[in-house]
């Protein structure tokens, strides 16, 4: 038991079990789920639905953290890729047909890689800041979304397109079907190869593992490419759901979300460990906390205050400052071990 | 005079061909650079539109960003430490919002300005103790007073609040006359003032003098046995204070209070200060470069009421842009000085 409790996933897993109770003790048909028309429902449903372009975002995000960098530009990437989808369907001779849509999406995706190779170039061969050197695109990229939309909501209507975000395919909703995907590949790409190891090393110092022999350069590359990408196909999902691209709203704040997620999940913002699992457990988090607020009745607008709380409470119990006071109380000297090897990364 | 003065301890300290070389020209470069874009972009206005040629053009860019003059003083301050601030925009939301409510309910405006500024002092302090006690990035922190602040503004009212209280508007309509048909606003007198209070503050006192040394080498700050702990609380909780005074000014200026205003204000104050030549890894920049830095901001925004066919939206793009090409400037000068 104490050592299931010292598993770095502990306290967010009982968290978010601890959430999912409440929701139950408020409203009994809570967990229950139910066959429709061939398809699932349910709030867990609809909570991992909703939560779908966060959880998304957040695992590029954990990649982009784990090499001691961020990406404050999702949202903006988010708002672009919305835009150019939308506007292409939009303007194109057939904006019912299948192919278009399929072209959208191609386009969408490719638009978020080069702006995760601009961000990746900025970073790693420029050498700017990560806050900074995203900061950048989170400033010009709603404009430059506002200038693909004209300023104006652009609305489509292609039943393909909206799939992607309200659709159903094996009785499971597609944006969580293509997010389990995303994951897996992720998964399966970093802890399968050495690609995450890799990460991990540039993470904890990037000037050592450059000297190890490692193109220190590239993975940094790598993984804001990943991330815009994920961000992209996020976009995809947020304006097929409501079909529309909102330059202005979409995505809004999400960068926020997403970090929140990472670091709920266990994921050190100083680099070096990450964890995936970790990342969505902190996203079905902040999604069902958002539930939660509905479900007791609280104001929407309260939830932000939540989340300050929660961020702070996270950062605190994760800071080793706070360990150490708390570790005193219980009178107990383990953290000693905890402390070196910081004291290692910051050398 | 020369703000140089504070800082030549430092330098003397230890002596090396790239320091001495960064202590000539080099060191102003970036804020020249500024101060020459700005010139560059009034001058190009005049010869495209004739009326742009005007002092109350020129004023109008100090009448329409008072509130944005005294947040990026308040980040200058941050950014020089090597931290930043996020929570600003939502605390002048705040701000706004506390002082709209209040007033609405017939406060006194003097007691509402001073709850305000308790307020946002507060706020920053408690955000500059977290930084510094549990030694969390400030980033995450000053993240969670975003949230923290702009979350108060939802819970006080999601609709917007007008202010109709004398003193408010009295502001919101006064103009201080200056010779040749000009005028400012009061807001003004004030920004500036705080402007003069921060350039004595960093340039001539021992708190300044060991902002910019922690900027430069917080390890050896400490070593010098510099307050180094206080000094970075003290800096949130200035530019807490600033964000507070802006509030109060953007108030002035709009005369309501919104949950949703001054949405990414904190990028608009962080861009100011770096186009204004602050370096984001701290320990060198002039707080009067800000006040140039958001010139330069105001001015791309008149370029474009000015132009009448180019979007609102030209103005985040063109922000952007000017961010990018400060930043590479930045990389430039950081690898000579290397």
């Amino acid at each position: 038991m104490k050592s299931l409790l010292k598993h770095r996933l502990a306290w967010p897993v009982i968290a978010l079990a601890a959430l999912l109770l409440l929701n139950q003790v408020f409203r009994p048909d809570f967990m229950s789920l139910r066959m429709q028309d061939g398809h699932l429902y349910g709030s867990l449903v609809d909570i991992m639905r909703n939560g779908a372009p966060t959880i998304l975002i957040a695992l590029g995000m954990t990649l982009v953290i784990a090499t001691r960098g961020i990406d404050l530009s999702v949202g903006a990437v988010v708002a672009i890729a919305g835009a150019a989808s939308c506007a292409y369907i939009a303007a194109s001779p057939e904006p019912g047909s299948p192919v278009t849509a399929a072209t959208a999406v191609l386009i969408a995706v490719v638009a978020g890689l080069a702006l995760g190779v601009w961000n990746g170039f900025l970073v790693s061969t420029i050498g700017v800041q990560p806050i900074i050197a995203t900061l950048v695109l989170m400033t010009a990229g709603r404009g430059v979304a506002q200038l693909i939309t004209g300023g104006q909501i652009v609305s489509v209507s292609n039943d393909s397109y909206k799939s992607i975000g309200a659709g159903y395919l094996f009785t499971l909703p597609i944006s969580i079907l293509i997010t389990a995907a995303v994951f897996a590949l992720a998964a399966v790409l970093t802890r399968r190869t050495a690609l995450g190891t890799l990460i991990e090393a540039v993470g904890i110092n990037p000037v050592a593992s450059r000297l190890a022999g490692l193109r220190a350069r590239n993975i940094i590359w790598i993984v804001y490419v990943f991330s815009a990408v994920c961000a992209a196909i996020a976009g995809l999902m947020i304006s097929s759901n409501v079909t529309a691209a909102d330059a202005n709203n979409a995505g809004l704040y999400i960068e926020m979300d997403a970090i929140l997620a990472v670091v709920i999940g266990g994921t050190s913002l100083a680099g070096g460990r990450y964890t995936l699992v970790g990342t969505v457990v902190g996203a079905f988090i902040i999604q069902t906390l958002t539930t939660t607020v509905y479900t007791l009745g609280i104001p929407p607008e309260v939830t932000l205050v939540f989340k300050a709380l929660v961020v702070i409470t996270v950062c605190l119990l994760q800071a080793p400052k706070a360990r150490n006071l708390l570790s005193r109380f219980k009178a107990a000297p383990k953290p000693a071990a905890k402390e070196a090897a910081k004291e290692k990364v910051a050398i | 005079m020369s703000p140089l003065s504070t800082l030549t301890p430092l330098t003397v300290k230890k002596p090396s061909p790239a320091r001495n070389r960064l202590r000539g020209g080099a060191r102003y470069a970036p804020t020249l650079a500024t101060v020459g874009l700005f010139i560059a972009m009034f001058a190009v206005g005049a010869g495209m539109y004739p009326s742009f040629l005007s002092g109350q053009v020129f004023l109008n860019l100090f009448i329409d960003n008072t509130f944005l003059i005294v947040l990026a003083v308040g980040m200058t301050f941050v950014i020089l430490t090597g931290g930043i601030d996020l929570s600003v925009g939502a605390v002048v939301a705040l701000s706004m919002m506390v002082s709209a409510t209040l007033l609405q309910q017939g406060w006194n405006p003097g007691a509402v300005i001073v709850l305000v500024l308790l307020i946002g002092g507060g706020l920053g302090l408690l955000m500059g103790l977290i930084i510094q006690y549990f030694d969390i990035q400030p980033f995450i922190v000053t993240l969670a007073g975003m949230f923290l602040a702009r979350g108060l503004c939802y819970v006080i009212s999601l609709d917007s609040i007008p202010v109709n209280e004398a003193f408010f508007t009295g502001m919101a309509q006064a103009q201080i006359p200056l010779p040749g048909d000009l005028f400012v606003s009061p807001g003004v007198l004030l920004a500036l003032g705080i402007v003069a209070v921060a350039f004595f503050v960093l340039h001539h006192t021992r708190f300044g003098r060991t902002v910019y040394a922690i900027g430069g080498n917080e390890h050896s700050a400490m070593l010098m046995g510099l307050p180094v702990k206080a000094t970075k609380i003290l800096v949130y909780a200035l530019s807490g204070l600033c964000s507070a005074i802006a509030g109060i000014l953007f108030s002035f200026y709009s005369l309501s209070g919104y949950s949703l205003a001054a949405q990414g204000m904190e990028l608009d104050a962080i861009a100011a200060v770096v186009i204004g030549g602050t370096l984001l890894t701290g320990g060198t920049g002039y707080v009067l470069g800000s006040v140039v830095g958001v010139l330069v901001l105001g001015i791309v925004q008149t370029f474009i009421a000015y132009d009448g066919t180019l979007s609102s939206w030209w103005t985040k793009i063109v922000i952007g842009g000017l961010l990018l090409v400060f930043i590479l400037l930045q990389r430039l000068f950081a690898r000579k000085a290397r």
